[in-house]
C-alpha cells in the first residue's frame, strides 16, 4: 500500500480526512466576498490620491485604463477615508488564515497527473499559478508595507495597484469557473466527493466544522489584535501587535499617532525657525510671502478631523485651527473661485513631499492650513510651523512642514 | 499516432483568454521596474508556500498527532494544534515587528517603540499555552470524577 503512496502525485499521498468539496468551498465563498471588498476598497484608496489631478499625486503614470473609474475624491463624510482604508488592512489581515486554508484545502491539486487533461485545463493551470502567485505576492507586500519592512522589489504603490490587477484577472476567471460548484457543494448536506476527498483517510482529530472554526478562531485572533489601530481613542490599545496600537507617541495635545517624524524627514530646527520660515502662496496675482505672524493676523478657524493613513491607521477627530485653504487662495487673485493647489514641503525627499488638491477640496471650509492642535501649536512631529489638513484625504496629501501653495489648475 | 489535442470548454477557454489578456496588460505595467525581481516575488511566494511552508506546518502537525497517538492520546492534539497555530499565525504575519528586523526605521518613522512587539507576542502565545493547558487539565479532572469508582 506504501508504495502507491510515497508520491504527492499519488491521491494516497494526502491523509487528511478533512479535504474534499465541502471545506474547501466555505473557504473559497469567504474569499469571493472578502476579496471582492479588498479589490473594491483598493481601488477606492487609489482614487482618493487623486492621481489624475496631478503627475506629483500619481505613483503609476502608465495605469491607462485601468483608471478607467477615477472621479474627484469628495471631502464627505470626513471618516471616509478613515473607513475604507481601516476595512481595506484590517480585512486583509483578518483573511490571510482564510486564504492560508484554502490553499492547504487544495494542495493535492498542484500535484494532479496528467499536468493537464485538455487545452483550456491547461490554461486553468497557469491562471492558478497567476491566482495563487498574485494573491500571496498582494497579501505579503500590504503585510510588510504597513510594517514598514520595504524589502519587496521597487515602490510599494505600482506593485501592489499593478499587482492587485493580475491577480483579480485571475481572481475573477477563478471565480467564474468556481462558483457554482461551490455553492452546490455547501448547499448540499451529503458529502460529495471529489478528487479532493482523500483515498485512505487518516482517523479524524478535528471534525470539518471544527477546523473550520479553527479558522476562523485565527481571522478572530488577527481582528482582535489589529482592528484597535483603526478606531483609535481606548480601543488602541487592544490592537496589540498593530504597528500603530497599544500606545500614541508622547503625551499633551500633539500625542496622537506620527506617520514620519520631522527627524525622520529630515526637517530641522533652524528649517522651521521663525526667522527663517516663510510661506510662498503663488497664484493668478502674483506671490505673497508670509511669516507665521502674519498667518496668525488672518482669520483663524477650526476643524474636527482624523488623520488616516493608507496603511490602515487612523485617529480620532482632533482640533485644528488655522487659516482656511480658500482664504489663502482668494489672497492671491482667486476669490471666490478656488482652484486646484500644489502644496510643497520643506521635506528635501520622500514621495508626497509634494502633493496637489483638488478645487472641491480647496473650497472646503473645512481644509486648513493648520498651526494649532487641540488648543496647542503643532508639534515638530505633526508639520510646525503649518501643516495641510483636508477632511476624508488620506494622510500622505495632509502635507506637513508646508513651504509653499501654488494656487491653479493643475 | 499523436493523440488529437483536446481543447476543452470553449467558454472557458474564452474566459481564460479574457483573464490572460487583462492581466497582461497590467502585467507589463507591473513589470516595467525591475521585472526579474517582480516575477521571482511572485513564482517564488507560490513555490515558497506550497513547497516549503505547507509541508513545515504539516510535518509539525504530523509529529504532535504521531507524538500523542504514541502514547495514546491522539485525542488530545488539539490543546496543543490551536495555541501553536494561533501563535504562530501571529508570529507569520508579524515578523517582521516581532522580529525587531525594522526596529531602527519603525521608531524614527513613527516616534513609538519597537521594543513591546516581541513582548506582547511572547505573552500572548503564553496565555494560549496557558489556557488551552488549564482546560485540559480541568477536563481531565472532571473525567476522573465522573468516572465510576471500579476504573481506579
Amino acid at each position: 500500500m506504501r508504495d502507491h503512496s510515497r508520491l504527492p502525485t499519488s491521491p494516497g499521498f494526502w491523509r487528511s480526512p478533512l479535504r474534499g468539496p465541502w471545506f474547501t468551498s466555505v473557504l473559497g465563498l469567504v474569499l469571493l466576498v472578502g476579496i471582492t471588498v479588498l479589490f473594491v476598497t483598493g481601488l477606492v484608496s487609489y482614487a482618493a490620491y487623486n492621481p489624475g489631478l496631478s503627475r506629483v499625486n500619481d505613483m503609476t503614470p502608465d495605469k491607462g485604463v485601468l483608471g478607467f473609474y477615477l472621479f474627484a475624491w469628495p471631502t464627505d463624510p470626513v471618516w471616509l477615508y478613515r473607513l475604507t482604508q481601516g476595512v481595506h488592512v484590517t480585512l486583509g489581515i483578518t483573511l490571510i488564515p482564510v486564504l492560508l486554508a484554502k490553499l492547504w484545502s487544495v494542495v493535492p491539486r498542484l500535484f494532479t497527473l496528467p499536468p493537464a487533461r485538455s487545452l483550456a485545463h491547461a490554461l486553468e493551470r497557469i491562471s492558478l499559478l497567476l491566482l495563487v502567485g498574485g494573491g500571496l505576492f498582494e497579501f505579503t507586500t500590504g503585510v510588510l508595507n504597513v510594517q514598514l519592512d520595504y524589502v519587496f522589489p521597487g515602490s510599494f504603490y505600482p506593485l501592489h495597484f499593478y499587482g492587485a490587477w493580475v491577480f483579480f484577472a485571475a481572481f475573477v476567471a477563478h471565480a467564474v469557473l468556481k462558483t457554482p460548484t461551490a455553492v452546490r457543494a455547501v448547499r448540499q448536506r451529503r458529502q460529495e466527493r471529489n478528487d479532493l476527498v482523500s483515498p485512505r483517510p487518516a482517523a479524524p482529530t478535528v471534525s470539518r466544522r471544527g477546523a473550520l472554526g479553527l479558522v476562523g478562531g485565527g481571522s478572530l485572533l488577527l481582528f482582535l489584535t489589529t482592528v484597535g489601530q483603526s478606531l483609535g481613542g481606548p480601543f488602541r490599545r487592544t490592537a496589540l501587535l498593530a504597528p500603530h496600537g497599544t500606545a500614541d507617541p508622547g503625551g499633551g495635545p500633539n500625542g496622537f499617532q506620527i506617520n514620519k517624524t520631522a527627524a525622520y524627514a529630515g526637517i530641522t530646527a533652524a528649517d522651521t525657525h521663525e526667522d527663517a520660515w516663510r510661506l510662498v502662496v503663488t497664484g493668478r496675482t502674483g506671490t505673497v510671502r508670509l511669516s507665521r505672524a502674519q498667518l496668525l493676523r488672518l482669520p483663524q478657524h477650526s476643524a474636527s478631523l482624523p488623520i488616516a493613513c493608507v496603511e490602515g491607521w487612523s485617529t480620532a477627530d482632533q482640533w485644528w485651527r488655522g487659516v482656511r485653504l480658500r482664504d489663502l487662495a482668494a489672497l492671491v487673485g482667486y476669490d471666490g473661485d478656488p482652484p486646484d493647489v500644489l502644496v510643497e514641503s520643506l521635506q528635501r525627499h520622500g514621495a508626497f513631499r509634494r502633493a496637489a488638491l483638488r478645487a472641491n477640496q480647496v473650497a472646503d471650509g473645512r481644509s486648513l492650513l493648520a498651526l494649532f492642535v487641540n488648543g496647542e501649536e503643532l508639534s515638530p512631529d505633526h508639520g510646525h510651523p503649518a501643516r495641510i489638513i483636508v477632511p476624508a484625504a488620506p494622510g500622505v496629501l495632509n502635507t506637513k512642514w508646508v513651504a509653499r501653495l501654488t494656487f491653479g489648475d493643475l | 499516432m499523436p493523440r488529437r489535442v483536446r481543447l476543452g470548454s470553449p467558454f472557458q477557454l474564452l474566459l481564460l483568454a479574457c483573464s490572460f489578456a487583462l492581466a497582461a496588460y497590467a502585467g507589463v505595467r507591473l513589470l516595467a521596474g525591475d521585472w526579474f525581481g517582480v516575477a521571482l516575488w511572485i513564482v517564488g511566494a507560490a513555490l515558497l508556500h506550497d513547497l516549503v511552508l505547507l509541508p513545515l506546518y504539516t510535518a509539525a502537525d504530523r509529529a504532535v498527532t504521531g507524538g500523542l497517538g504514541a502514547t495514546g492520546r491522539r485525542g488530545r492534539t488539539l490543546y496543543v494544534r490551536v495555541p501553536a497555530m494561533l501563535s504562530g499565525l501571529l508570529l507569520l504575519v508579524w515578523f517582521p515587528l516581532i522580529s525587531g528586523m525594522t526596529a531602527g526605521r519603525y521608531r524614527s518613522a513613527t516616534g513609538l517603540s519597537p521594543d513591546g512587539f516581541l513582548t506582547r507576542w511572547l505573552l500572548i502565545t503564553a496565555v494560549l499555552f496557558g489556557g488551552s493547558a488549564v482546560l485540559l487539565a480541568w477536563r481531565v479532572r472532571r473525567a476522573a470524577k465522573h468516572r465510576p469508582p471500579a476504573d481506579h
